[in-house]
């Protein structure tokens, strides 16, 4: 290999080499156009496919031509290609038989799985590579690993791994098979653990090398894998997409520490790209629903600290089938506001088969979508294409709030948390802020509830006890197709 | 001191493309509708499973037992992010293609 030596410092050169970041130059350049085609929705699709053709090209390139300096000053390629490829194969098959037989209303915590994934490989590839160095730094007698590349390795070991439970955690939690832990003390464990971890990390930083003694590595894996999970384990509700957001943007950061410690320009953009874009979006979407980060973080959501609004000695209205259908069938205007009791209950064909049927009668209806309706922004908006509900159907929080004194009926499918009134009345409220859908401003409101339990954030909604809106009780699905008919039959 | 200069004349390229992609970043992603807001999470997701390159080097030059089974674990779960991200995100977008017509 020559070494060019005309620059201020000596770069080692080979046409294999150049040809490799050659594509690294070309693969960043697709990541940022196809994340920029990913955030307008006519070019989002070829957006995605540009990032995965930059990813495709990276991989093959490291695998053809990359080069590691050995010890002694020689190169060698990349070995165990035929495991490479083994894993390779068994990683696309699982990952595309997972992503495409995965139900759309599954789909958050799919996310939140595969984001886990890569937090696990940054992890994994920070544990496998410090005994080699700390082997190395102990053969030149340094007096400590107080240097960028053990740094970007306890960095990338902590955040990966941290990324790694918190994803596993927020995939459980969507899944619904853990439960929220909300404690004030759990808020001081958390911070507790922090501070154990970064204190352990400057601890492995000024330690003298010694070869082979590698305990600690395991340990800190271990504190980082404890802390993700008490981070997320207090965070519940309507907060677990801004986290799965969070994890996303820390998974990226991961990623650049490996692009750091590798020198490796692909990397280093795409993770420090996904980084800060993730930040942005956990911010934005922190805004939807009219809340700060820090109180996401730190705020116990819903639970305990929801004062206030009594329950128990109010009633509800129920209103019949019949009822329900002669009220639709006489409506000049239907607004459906949907949430993810929706999606669970698989109803969104129907929805589309009532809004076709109240159609043919010469009865408009809309749906109303607010941003965070489903599990995360836009879920609903996906969940309803799936059942090829037009566009020109869906209306924006503001647009439907507009004309919402104009509509003769809303029905509430499945949605709690975003027709809540206190938002708007109710400062104690622990969603008091968020901006909802004024369902309650319409000339009547139906709530199709399988029962009077409270919404995914926990709290009491007052609309149901309002003087216009009837409850109707059952499975989404069940009680639509219900009503179907009923129509039908009129 | 010394050390903290050294430290950035050291990595001094990385620092400028870590603080260029940052801004980059921002940029890019800014002024989204909220109707994005899951694909664009679901596409950036998988566009960290550029670790994968880093799985993918370690593997290569892995010449014992643990270091083979860690890196073999390592390029798995970095392909999973890769490939699933890729394929759920164009699931999502399939959708609203669809509905364009």
């Amino acid at each position: 290999m020559d070494t060019i030596t005309t620059l201020t410092r000596p770069i080692e050169f080979s046409n294999y080499i150049s040809i490799l970041e050659i594509s690294y130059i070309l693969a960043s350049v697709l990541f940022v156009l196809g994340l920029k085609k990913l955030s307008h929705p006519d070019t989002a699709r070829s957006g995605n496919l540009w990032a995965a053709a930059g990813m495709t090209l990276a991989i093959l390139c490291t695998i053809l031509f990359h080069k590691t300096k050995l010890g002694d000053g020689t190169y060698a390629g990349i070995h165990n290609i035929g495991w490479i490829l083994a894993a390779l194969v068994i990683g696309s098959v699982i990952g595309w038989f997972a992503a495409k037989k995965v139900k759309m209303t599954a789909m958050p915590q799919m996310v939140s799985m595969f984001n886990g994934m890569g937090g696990a490989c940054a992890a994994l590839i920070s544990l496998m590579e410090f005994p080699g160095m700390q082997t190395r730094f102990a053969a030149e007698s340094a007096s400590s690993m107080l240097n960028g590349e053990a740094l970007a390795i306890l960095l990338g070991l902590m955040i990966g791994g941290v990324s790694f439970a918190g994803s596993m955690i927020a995939f459980g939690k969507l899944d619904e098979r853990i439960g929220d832990i909300k404690s004030p003390v759990l808020r001081y464990i958390n911070l507790a653990f922090l501070v154990l971890l970064f204190a352990f990390m400057v601890f492995i930083l000024f330690k003298e090398p010694v070869e082979g003694e590698n305990w600690m590595i395991y340990v800190m894996a271990g504190l980082a894998l404890v802390y993700g999970i008490t981070f997320v384990m207090p965070i519940g509700g309507a907060d677990m997409p801004v986290v799965i957001s969070l994890l996303n943007s820390f998974t990226g950061v991961a990623a650049a520490m490996g692009g750091f410690l590798y020198s490796n320009q692909a990397m280093l953009t795409g993770g420090i790209l996904v980084g800060s874009s993730g930040t942005i979006l956990t911010i934005l979407m922190c805004k939807a629903m009219n809340r700060s980060l820090l109180n996401v973080i730190i705020g116990a959501f819903g639970g305990s600290a929801a004062a206030g609004t009594q329950s128990g000695d109010k009633t509800v209205k129920e209103i019949s089938l019949s009822d329900a259908a002669v009220l639709l069938s006489y409506s000049q205007k239907v607004l459906v506001v949907p949430g993810y009791g929706l999606a669970v209950a698989q109803a969104q064909h129907l929805c589309h088969e009532l809004e076709n049927l109240l159609g043919s009668k010469g009865v408009e209806l809309k749906y109303g979508i607010h941003p965070v309706a489903g599990r995360m922004p836009g879920h609903m908006n996906v969940l309803l294409a799936e059942a090829d509900v037009p566009y020109e159907k869906l209306q924006e929080m503001e647009d439907a709030n507009n004309d919402l004194m104009n509509t003769d009926v809303v029905i509430v499918v499945g949605a709690n948390d975003v027709v809540n009134p206190a938002a708007e009345e109710d400062p104690a409220s622990p969603i008091y802020g968020m901006p909802v859908i004024r369902v309650w401003e319409a000339k009547n409101t139906i709530i199709m509830k399988r029962s009077m339990a409270k919404g995914y954030a926990a709290i009491e909604n007052n609309l149901f006890f309002m003087p216009k809106s009837r409850m109707l009780f059952g499975d989404a699905k069940a009680t639509l197709q219900k009503l179907i008919s009923e129509i039908k039959s009129i | 001191m010394t050390d903290i200069f050294k430290f950035i004349t050291e990595y001094r390229e990385a620092i400028f493309i870590i603080i260029l992609s940052i801004f980059l970043g921002i940029e890019v992603i800014s002024h989204v509708p909220s109707v994005l807001h899951t694909p664009l999470m679901s596409g950036a997701n998988a566009i960290h499973g550029v670790v994968i390159i880093g799985a993918i080097i370690v593997m290569g030059h892995a010449s014992n037992v643990l270091s083979m089974v860690l890196g073999f674990i390592a390029v798995i779960l970095g392909t999973l992010n890769v490939v699933g991200g890729f394929v759920v995100t164009d699931r999502m977008l399939e959708m609203f293609r669809k509905k364009k017509k």
